[in-house]
């Protein structure tokens, strides 16, 4: 296999992981890493170092688009970076300590846990009309557009909320991938938002987190352009295909469907990180 | 610069929104150009050579710095330009901070000038590399 098919099938690989990740509601990186450690026998570092560069093109691509609807909550987002970049940080600090196989096992973990948190039953999200003192006091308040005219939120929970955003961005740094799924988990159940407020808002913050993850990967020789530019094309080229097809069909089952199939691949990594 | 000030002082929340989606979507966009152009030049250079990806080393890039992956760029070298994309896109959500910081100071939310300052001092930690 030559670099020019290599990089022709890990493209093709990519768009799919794009689509996937962005149809599920995953995020592309936890979907492209397994594809490339499981099916293509990839180092996971050079794996997640591709991913987090696809992180940062995709979830600024789409909070491009999210920032014309008046949902992102900018206020919250640059607030809680200071929890996700700290977070991060320490992540890819902990991750060049750690072997490959360590990376694997910890990331199939994650990989199932977040396929649980993402497919799961939504409850009716309970708003906090009257939030906590410190969504008051820091002015994070917003309203979002509804079909009967803008409803008013106050975030309540702040101190929780930034506790699980600094675990979101330590998954992010260690693992190389926009863990949106507990990004969304604390604004969401945590912080009582309303879901299309978190989804959006925990998207906004996942390219500044990742961001601050790239150059200790890049020190650390994770990020290969050879690999990174199929990757990274693939996963954007793939996750705005999944947003067209998003807009035309309701996709419980296919999230379903999809959800297993990923699932099956947290368990893979696992096995294959513990060598049994 | 005073004019600048006075333009964004007057703009509203959604405004504000607007301008952070049109830097973001500039930037990726300029990224996966970058990229792109670099990528074909990699694939018409070194397409018949073997990939080597199962076994991890630290190969470093020669273009480590800023100035040397520009250069590189301008000469045409495949990973110099593939890099450059990188750097494109790494310093897109560190532009949007940017923004946010200059919003904040127009209106004088002196908290969120300190928060929007922390997170890029993290980013900066982060960016030249530094693990703890």
């Amino acid at each position: 296999v030559n670099i020019l098919s290599f990089t022709a099938v890990v493209f093709a690989g990519a768009i799919g992981a794009g689509m996937l990740g962005s149809l599920t509601g995953l995020g592309g990186g936890v979907v492209i890493v397994p594809l490339l450690t499981v099916a293509f026998g990839i180092d996971i570092r050079y794996a997640i170092g591709a991913s987090l560069v696809s992180v940062i093109a995709t979830s600024s691509g789409a909070a491009a688009a999210y920032l014309r609807e008046g949902f992102t909550n900018m206020r919250i987002g640059v607030f809680l970076e200071v929890a996700t970049t700290s977070g991060a940080i320490i992540g890819a600090s902990l991750t060049t300590h750690l072997p490959g196989s360590a990376i694997e096992v910890i990331f199939g973990v994650v990989l199932l846990v977040s396929v649980f948190l993402t497919v799961r039953e939504q409850e009716a999200p309970s708003i906090a009309a009257h939030g906590h003192g410190l969504g008051e006091r820091l002015r994070l308040s917003g309203t979002y557009p509804t079909p009967e005219g803008d409803v008013g939120y106050t975030p309540r929970r702040v101190p929780a909320g930034f506790g699980i955003m600094a675990l979101a961005g330590a998954l992010s740094g260690l693992l190389g991938i926009g863990s949106g799924a507990v990004k969304v988990l604390a604004l969401d159940q945590a912080m009582g938002l309303p879901f299309k407020v978190s989804t959006t808002t925990s998207n906004f913050m996942i390219g500044v987190t990742a961001a601050a993850s790239a150059g200790i990967y890049l020190q650390r020789g994770y990020i290969q352009p050879g690999l990174v530019m199929p990757v990274m094309l693939g996963v954007l080229a793939g996750s705005l295909i999944g947003a067209r097809i998003l807009v035309v069909a309701r996709v419980r089952w296919l999230r379903l469907a999809f959800g297993v199939a990923i699932l099956a691949l947290g368990v893979e990594m696992i096995v294959g990180g513990l060598r049994l | 610069v005073k004019s600048i000030f006075s333009v964004v002082a007057g703009w509203s929340d959604l405004a504000l929104e607007r301008a952070t989606g049109v830097i973001l979507r500039v930037g990726v966009i300029a990224a996966a150009v970058l990229v792109a152009a670099g990528g074909v030049v990699y694939l018409v250079r070194s397409g018949t050579q073997l990939p080597e990806y199962r076994t991890f080393s630290i190969s470093l890039s020669a273009y480590r710095s800023p100035l040397a992956i520009v250069r590189g760029a301008f000469d045409g070298h495949p990973t110099a330009l593939i890099e450059a994309g990188l750097l494109v896109l790494v310093l897109t959500p560190v532009s949007r901070v940017v923004f946010a910081l200059f919003a904040f100071a127009v209106r004088r939310d002196v908290l969120f000038v300190v928060f929007s300052l922390v997170v890029l001092a993290i980013l900066a930690v982060g960016l030249t590399g530094h693990s703890l």
